[in-house]
């Protein structure tokens, strides 16, 4: 058998190109998955967040922190849960140690013991980046390091920030950083990386109470864009006008 | 400290009560420094240019030194934006790809504008001087003469007309970039002042007041500023004349004459300028106390409480009040009129500090509290930046680089 050289540069070309092509090119996607791969405008990510089913375990900061590799110790976090305490005498004691990354296990808040039956009312409250609809984080950053996706969620490009601290400032919500080891503005993504490949964000997975849920709010049949249309939903700091797009789910008016 | 744990912040900051896991003082001296020398820089051009646009002839040795003096106070309001920054060799990013909806970008291209108006007018007001200059050093053989000519010839930029209508044309171009040059001063440290207006997260900064009480207080510390260096080298001038002739002598009385002169009459406009400064920041805490808003309770604690010492006592008593009666009192002498200056100084320095620091100094949960400890001595690059000796090395610079220009231009020259 024998082969002219025009026939052998075919065949070549034709069996690399073959071999190149990965076998996940032949992976079934879910319409999810197109859609926030594409980041088409059909998308609008927004998060719920149930106050009444947060325990205040503390795993899902300890998901996110490895997740997103944000340096376990530091006291810096892109998610974190607040525990309130209000006393029958109307005070409210708020605390978060490390976040509440190791849950809440100690009756002191602050050093100061509170004894059960002086207690009204305790709840907790995870808090994390609201990406917001109109955020004053993107408005300020001088060079457009920090942008909004056309789905809603807010990103920070690690390579173009300089690290002014300008939209840390500008956030109402306090859940910017400087992140400890690339020395640029940090914050919550809502796991881009992650649910734009369809899967669930690291604290939402982690969560074994059901208290966060990400979802579309653009497709009505998503299970988080019913209940911020049905239900009685709250968003944090309204006043500031970012309109934020994590939905709180029985919000105390103590909540800060 | 392993690697993990440098948190930007961490080092200085102190919290109190319930503050949100993130918060630490971001804004530490640097961005204390930063209007401080930026309103300086604007400060000392306005007052240059009460002599060159409205013709304020007893200003006038004073006028021309502060012109040089803001140039060399020029470079030095953005050193400290570069030595804050956490990627300083990125800074570079906010001129070539700027984000036209932020303060910071725009700022970059006011300050430019300025930087050339400022620059220009400088060469309008010299180029007399360098082409007179480049003559007399003709045939001159040394080294030093031969490197001083070359670099007036350069300076001249060619234009060697010194006729009479040529140097008419000149004062003309100094009269219209000066008239030029003030709105865009006023300008440079408005939007100084917006940056920190326009934050609406922060409830101390949040007032559309902000750029203008930025505007006066940097007039005000620019003329202060101006009027003590102008003090510290004619005394300094007088000394060597003392030295050389003696107590008595003509040329002694002619510089203390000069001296004071121009020392009173730009007292009366620093009087002026300082009055609408209070004023302002009067107005907005009053105003501020008259609506309550939700943030007044906060806001309320921090100015009475916390900070009552920083605001109340060093920065209206001892940087505002005192001074304002020193000036007014009759008989005004150099040595009172340093004090006063030096405490006026201090007062707008304060108010930077109130402004930046007290800005950060209550929570955004509205429930707590952070304490800035400023870094004295240096542990580490950050330490270094963000702590005294990096304060002292931008208050420092401005001097050197005003040295280094006056070798060149003789600003202080009277005639």
């Amino acid at each position: 058998m024998s082969y002219s050289r025009r026939d052998l540069l075919k065949k070549t070309l034709a069996g690399t190109i073959a071999a190149s092509v990965p076998l996940s090119a032949f992976k079934f996607l879910s319409p999810a998955q197109v859609k926030a791969s594409i980041g088409d405008a059909n998308v609008r990510w927004a998060f719920v967040v149930d106050t009444q089913k947060c325990v205040g375990c503390g795993l899902c900061v300890k998901a996110c922190k490895n997740e997103n590799e944000v340096p376990y110790d530091a006291p810096v976090t892109r998610t974190w849960v607040e525990r309130y305490v209000v006393t029958k005498d109307g005070k409210t004691h708020i605390d978060s140690p490390m976040g509440g990354r190791d849950g809440f296990t100690d009756g002191k808040i602050r050093d100061k013991e509170i004894l059960p039956e002086d207690i009204s009312k305790a709840f907790f409250v995870p808090k994390l980046c609201n990406h917001c609809e109109t955020p004053a984080c993107v408005q300020v950053c001088p060079v457009g390091a920090t942008y909004q996706t056309k789905d809603g969620v807010v990103l920070v490009d690690r390579k173009w920030c300089i690290g002014c601290g300008y939209c840390i400032m500008a956030c109402p919500y306090g859940v910017r950083f400087f992140h400890p080891v690339h020395k640029v503005a940090e914050k919550c993504t809502f796991c881009y990386h992650r649910i734009t490949k369809g899967l669930e964000s690291a604290c939402v997975a982690a969560c074994p109470f059901g208290a966060r849920q990400l979802g579309n709010l653009k497709d009505h049949d998503d299970p988080v864009a019913k209940i911020i249309m049905n239900e009685r939903v709250a968003v944090l700091k309204d006043e500031y006008g970012t309109k934020p797009q994590v939905f709180y789910i029985g919000l105390d008016t103590n909540v800060r | 400290m392993t690697e993990e744990l440098v948190v930007h912040g961490l080092e200085w900051t102190t919290k109190q009560l319930f503050v949100y896991p993130n918060e630490f003082i971001y804004w530490s001296i640097q961005i204390v420094m930063y209007p401080y020398m930026t309103g300086l820089v604007a400060g000392a051009f306005v007052l240059s240019s009460l002599y060159h646009v409205f013709g304020q002839e007893d200003l006038k040795d004073m006028a021309r030194f502060s012109l040089v003096f803001s140039l060399a106070l020029l470079p030095v309001a953005m050193m400290p934006l570069m030595y804050h920054l956490q990627q300083p060799l990125r800074g570079i990013n906010v001129m070539f790809t700027p984000h036209f909806t932020s303060a910071i970008a725009a700022f970059g291209i006011v300050f430019s504008t300025y930087a050339l108006i400022v620059i220009s007018e400088i060469w309008f007001v010299y180029r007399k001087y360098f082409v007179e200059q480049v003559a007399e050093l003709k045939g001159k053989d040394d080294f030093g003469s031969r490197f001083m000519s070359v670099l007036y010839t350069i300076l001249t930029l060619g234009a060697f007309d010194i006729s009479d209508a040529a140097v008419a044309k000149d004062k003309k171009a100094v009269k219209i970039l000066a008239a030029i040059g003030i709105p865009v001063a006023c300008f440079l440290h408005g939007y100084a002042g917006f940056i920190f207006g326009s934050v609406k997260a922060n409830a101390l900064w949040m007032s559309p007041l902000m750029p203008v009480i930025f505007i006066m207080s940097a007039i005000v510390s620019g003329i202060a500023l101006c009027m003590i260096t102008y003090i510290a080298i004619m005394e300094w001038k007088k000394f060597k004349a003392i030295l050389a002739r003696g107590m008595g002598d003509q040329s002694v009385l002619h510089i203390r004459g000069v001296e004071m002169d121009v020392v009173k009459k730009a007292s009366r406009y620093l009087l002026g300028f300082l009055v609408a400064a209070i004023s302002l920041e009067l107005l907005d805490l009053i105003f501020r106390g008259y609506t309550a808003m939700k943030s007044w309770d906060i806001l309320r604690e921090v100015m009475y409480e916390e900070d009552f010492v920083k605001i109340f006592i060093l920065q209206y008593g001892l940087g505002n009040l005192l001074p304002f009666i020193l000036l007014l009192l009759p008989k005004l002498d150099i040595k009172r009129t340093v004090v006063a200056l030096l405490l006026i100084l201090f007062g707008v320095f304060m108010m930077r500090w109130n402004v930046v620091i007290g800005g950060q100094a209550f929570s955004l949960s509205f429930a707590g509290f952070m304490h800035y400890h400023i870094p004295f001595w240096p542990h580490n690059l950050e330490t270094y930046k963000e702590g005294v000796f990096g304060a002292l090395t931008v208050a420092a610079t401005p001097f050197a680089i005003f040295w280094v220009i006056n070798k060149v231009v003789p600003s202080l020259r009277y005639d």
